[in-house]
């Protein structure tokens, strides 16, 4: 089956600035895909390319087999798109707001009814079709923009940062039913700079940093590629005055001073922990654990405050 | 078959109308009765005392309602055209939303006016009605005054949406209020000819889009020759029109399609 999303040297400028630096990227059918990065990546600029609502400034893209410049409205009739903001009316109906959003795309009033039941249903709000939008939970009102944007039946989903802002339980609830849309065959395209919710849905990611991609695989891959199996996270009091990167530097670990902690990269935990303490380090709080696709990130955008 | 773009956005509209539209109606037809009511019965009794006076053997009350008419179907126009734009790109974000649907940046844009007609229609027919009852206006020529009052009332919208649609900051709206639709609702004829003012100052006056939509909006209520040819006054409102549906179609694409 051709690729959804097909883009060879996509670049976007906003005068000067280069938001997207030239990315080759290739999403499958039925492929859950992640963009992660750090605010200001290129993240938003690259998802707003493929749904067509922001013209490529350089390079080759298809989504859906077709090209987003010339035959945009085509290709927006076949996308859903979740933005960053909910954008709901606030003082509709969460049933009205699907519904004029249903007629966008001219689908018969019968099939918007049809519709906004099956999928308030899914996204489990179905007593509350006839609730006005405002006094909603900020997790209901991210179910609603799920529901708004599978009003037309879309083969390929844009996600924009779908669970910033909401507490955990309304994230898990999200992922849950995003997970489905997923089972359901459906094309997930999904910006976040959440690690554990790129662990828990994307099939495959590309890290980016600056407009580029810095790394591409699926997440267990990332993390064998470029971080070890563990973490061990060391805390010393806060006069620690011993020099804790060179005392640890013959044991061959990268290591990486932050001001509260100090990290060690080790396949054993355990055994750099008993090492540390040979050395004559004393730390107040030692934490093993598993390294996830945070320190892949980190490791490859720096720590540096994007603002 | 499909429905043409710009009508399910204007589609759109009349389905959140079905909520707003008790305080969005009484408010705008609400303003120009007060109006009516204290400059036209008050102050007009002073006016109508000077039989020399500037409004000839018309009566101040007969002379203001079409001025009201005109001028208020501007500044309702004007009311669609900021704060339900600015809601669209930047308070709420819905036309960001609307563009990622086959919706392009223009059908937002032409729908908005289609909407704002109507909206203006209504407000200028419930007010025709009231002032009927004033006995400001008969009911017959007061309908007949309609559409160039509501005409005006939309190219002000088309316009001033054309620009909004680009801000990036709020406070700009105070300003516009303030600078241009309060004064241009004050001194474009409505409540006194623009012969009162200071020569220089009548020549703005009639350079103003407005006074041109109250000339023709007077002329078919009080059934009088306009101050010029009627079709400079229409090609005037007409051009304004027009230069904010086309500039409209550029800015609305600028601003959400960046």
């Amino acid at each position: 089956m051709p690729p959804v999303v097909e883009a060879r040297g996509l670049t976007k400028r906003f005068g000067a600035f280069t938001a997207v630096d030239g990315i080759d990227v290739e999403v499958a059918p039925g492929e859950a895909f992640g963009f992660l990065g750090p605010n200001g990546a290129g993240k938003t600029s690259a998802m707003r390319m493929i749904g067509a609502v922001s013209p490529v400034t350089e390079g080759h893209l298809q989504v859906l087999g077709l090209d987003p410049g010339s035959q945009g409205a085509e290709l927006r009739a076949r996308l859903g798109v979740v933005p960053q903001e909910d954008a709901l009316d606030q003082e509709l109906t969460v049933a009205e707001n699907l519904a004029i959003y249903g007629r966008y795309f001219d689908l018969p009033r019968a099939v918007i009814r049809e519709r906004i039941d099956e999928l308030l249903e899914f996204v489990q709000l179905a007593e509350r079709r006839a609730a006005q939008v405002d006094p909603l939970s900020g997790g209901m009102k991210r179910r609603v923009v799920i529901a708004r944007a599978l009003i037309n039946d879309p083969e390929l989903v844009l996600l924009d940062e779908p669970t910033t802002g909401l507490d955990p339980q309304a994230r898990h609830v999200l992922w849950d039913r995003l997970f489905r849309l997923k089972q359901r065959g459906i094309t997930l395209l999904l910006t976040t700079h959440y690690m554990d919710e790129a662990e828990q849905l994307c099939d495959r990611l590309v890290v980016m940093d600056r407009g580029r991609i810095v790394a591409e695989g699926a997440p267990s891959q990332l993390i064998r590629e470029h971080a070890t199996r563990e973490v061990v996270e060391l805390r010393f009091p806060p006069d620690h005055e011993a020099d804790v990167a060179t005392i640890l530097a013959p044991t061959g670990h990268r290591i990486e001073v932050l001001p509260d902690r100090t990290l060690v990269y080790a396949d054993d935990g355990d055994a750099l922990v008993r090492e540390a303490h040979d050395r004559g380090l004393e730390p107040t709080a030692v934490l093993t654990r598993r390294s996830g696709l945070e320190d892949v990130f980190l490791r490859l955008t720096g720590r540096q405050l994007v603002e | 078959m499909t429905t043409p773009i710009a009508l399910r956005v204007l589609e759109g509209h009349a389905r959140s109308y079905r909520h707003t539209w008790r305080g969005t109606t009484i408010g705008a037809v609400a303003t120009p009765v007060l109006f009516l009511a204290a400059m036209g019965l008050g102050l007009g009794q002073l006016v109508d005392a000077d039989p020399e006076g500037p409004m000839g053997d018309v009566g101040y009350l007969a002379w203001l309602t079409p001025g009201l008419l005109a001028a208020s179907a501007m500044q309702a126009g004007a009311a669609d055209g900021t704060f339900p734009v600015l809601g669209g790109t930047r308070w709420v974000k819905t036309y960001h939303t609307a563009v990622a649907s086959p919706v392009r940046p223009r059908d937002l844009h032409l729908g908005n006016l289609l909407w704002a007609t109507i909206r203006i229609t209504v407000i200028g027919t419930v007010f025709v009605v009231v002032a009927a009852l004033f006995g400001a206006v008969p009911l017959s020529r007061g309908v007949l005054a309609l559409w160039p009052a509501v005409l005006t009332g939309v190219a002000f919208c088309a316009v001033l949406s054309a620009g909004v649609v680009l801000l990036v900051r709020d406070q700009f709206l105070a300003g516009l209020n303030r600078f241009v639709v309060v004064p241009l609702f004050l001194f474009s004829g409505t409540f006194f000819p623009v012969e009162q003012l200071p020569a220089a100052a009548a020549a703005v006056a009639r350079a103003l889009p407005l006074w041109h939509g109250v000339e023709l909006t007077r002329a078919l209520a009080l059934g009088q020759p306009p101050a010029f040819a009627w079709q400079l006054h229409l090609g005037v409102v007409v051009a304004l029109l027009v230069a904010g549906i086309a500039i409209g179609a550029r800015t609305f694409d600028r601003r959400l399609r960046p």
